[in-house]
């Protein structure tokens, strides 16, 4: 055996080595098939008296996301590994379930869409612009046109990102007044509060921007904050500053 | 050619290496569904079936948002519509569609009820979501805890 291979072999021995004490350093516990946890040897403290302390629980936990590895990088920012699996493969349906394998893929229903970065990866408004699908308005007219309305709602905002330009062109070729109007948003400029953390939690914008519409992430900011800052455009002075006799 | 050292430790942590290796390699990865599919998980697994999934970009591409969500009433709300087999039979929610006219009628049980068992309702890829530590209860405890009782 050469000097290179046994290299190899020893790097991989002890790699392997490493990872097997990494992992048998931890605490020996294994739940029983019931989910208690064995009478541990307690003759170190005779008053002791054990009492099984995971008590079976009569709610069932259920975690959407598993939080258990609470110290690695960027835990809740996990990558999808691929994008548009069939059905069968996504792993939200079951592929044990027949039915499941004639469900519709959406890759190919995607292809030649015009693509974003996020969300369904397709620009959704692009693709009713150019009228590369033809959703229907009303449920059983296929000829039914949308009542669309034009109009564009500037919200200036008081941190240095550009302003955001609320289209309701866009909006209207997809929904209608009465989703928005009054539930949402009250239909006059300016009377609503908006600000990125109702948003990212699914209020305002939200209800619908980071579900179904496009998402909120760092690549699609610029979608809402369409309109750059004025050249002379100086960050407001807060009324506390203003008051402040001192300034 | 291996180390030499206490020979078990040895191959114990060899094997618990090479089990470590191979979890990582093929540990279960989260779901990778569409953005914007939706498990409705009310009263199916309570009730034997697979939660139901309704995809958002199969029916945007074939109809707008405005008719399911203006003209049949459904709420942006994942769960929020409480939609029961009877009410699709008499004509609301999804009965609107898929009553054998429109689209394909309420007896492919498995092309609605195809969700994994034991998936909570939600949005799937949802900014919240992702942002957001999910609760570790179900905020609403089902009536009827879906976990087998244990035997005794
Ligand atoms: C996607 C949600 C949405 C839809 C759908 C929508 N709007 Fe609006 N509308 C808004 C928002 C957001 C504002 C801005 C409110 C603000 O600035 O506080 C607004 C503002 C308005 C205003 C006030 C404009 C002003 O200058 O004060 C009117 C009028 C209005 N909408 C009418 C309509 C009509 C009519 C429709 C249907 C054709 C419609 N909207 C559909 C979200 C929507
Ligand atoms: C769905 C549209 C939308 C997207 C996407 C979006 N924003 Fe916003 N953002 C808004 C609205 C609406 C406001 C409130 C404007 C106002 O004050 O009237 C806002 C406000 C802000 C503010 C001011 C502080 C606050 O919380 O109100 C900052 C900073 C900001 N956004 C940054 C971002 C960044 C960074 C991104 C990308 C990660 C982003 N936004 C994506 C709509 C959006
Ligand atoms: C009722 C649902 C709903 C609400 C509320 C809503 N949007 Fe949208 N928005 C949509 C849909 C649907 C689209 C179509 C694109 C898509 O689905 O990705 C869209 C598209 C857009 C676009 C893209 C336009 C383009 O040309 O690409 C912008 C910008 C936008 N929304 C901004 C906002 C802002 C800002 C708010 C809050 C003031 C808001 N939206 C609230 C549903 C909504």
């Amino acid at each position: 055996m050469n000097w290179h291979k046994k290299t190899l072999y020893m790097s991989c021995a002890l790699a392997l080595f490493l990872a097997g004490s990494a992992c048998s350093a931890q605490p020996q516990v294994t739940a029983r098939p019931d989910g208690s946890i064995p009478v541990m040897d307690l003759s170190y403290a005779p008053d002791y008296k054990a009492v099984d302390e995971m008590a079976q629980s009569d709610v069932q936990v259920i975690h959407i996301a598993q939080v258990d590895d609470i110290n690695s990088f960027n835990r809740n920012l996990k990558k999808p590994k691929g994008v548009h699996l069939p059905p069968a493969e996504d792993g939200l349906r079951d592929p044990q379930n027949e039915a499941t394998h004639i469900l519709a893929a959406p890759k190919p229903a995607f292809e030649g869409l015009p693509p974003t970065e996020f969300g369904n990866r397709v620009d959704w408004v692009k693709t009713l612009d150019d009228k590369k699908v033809r959703p229907r308005w009303e449920k059983e007219d296929p000829d039914a046109e949308p009542f669309v309305m034009d109009l564009d709602i500037v919200r200036p905002v008081k941190a240095s990102v550009p302003d955001v330009v609320f289209p309701h062109r866009q909006h209207t070729e997809w929904l209608f007044c009465s989703n928005c109007h009054p539930a949402i948003f009250i239909p006059q400029k300016g009377a609503n509060q908006i600000n990125m953390s109702a948003i990212l939690l699914g209020q305002k914008c939200g209800v619908c921007h980071g579900k179904v519409a496009f998402p909120i992430t760092t690549k699609s900011c610029r979608k809402c904050h369409s309109k750059p800052k004025a050249d002379d455009w100086k960050p407001p002075l807060s009324e506390v500053t203003l008051k402040n006799p001192w300034k | 050619m291996l180390p030499k050292m206490k020979g078990r430790i040895t191959w114990r942590a060899l094997a618990l290496g090479a089990a470590a290796w191979a979890a990582m390699l093929i540990a279960p990865v989260p779901a990778q569904a569409e953005y914007g599919d939706v498990v409705i998980n009310n009263y199916a697994d309570a009730a034997g079936m697979r939660p139901a999934v309704f995809s958002h970009w199969f029916h945007r591409v074939r109809f707008r948002c405005k008719v399911c969500h203006a003209d049949l009433g459904f709420q942006f709300k994942a769960g929020g519509n409480k939609i029961t087999m009877a009410k699709i039979i008499d004509g609301k929610f999804c009965g609107a569609c898929h009553n054998g006219e429109i689209a394909w009628s309420v007896e492919n049980c498995g092309m609605c009820h195809s969700g994994v068992p034991g998936t909570p309702t939600h949005i799937h890829g949802s900014t919240a979501q992702t942002l957001v530590a999910p609760p570790h209860q179900p905020l609403l405890a089902p009536a009827a805890a879906p976990a087998p009782a244990p035997k005794k």
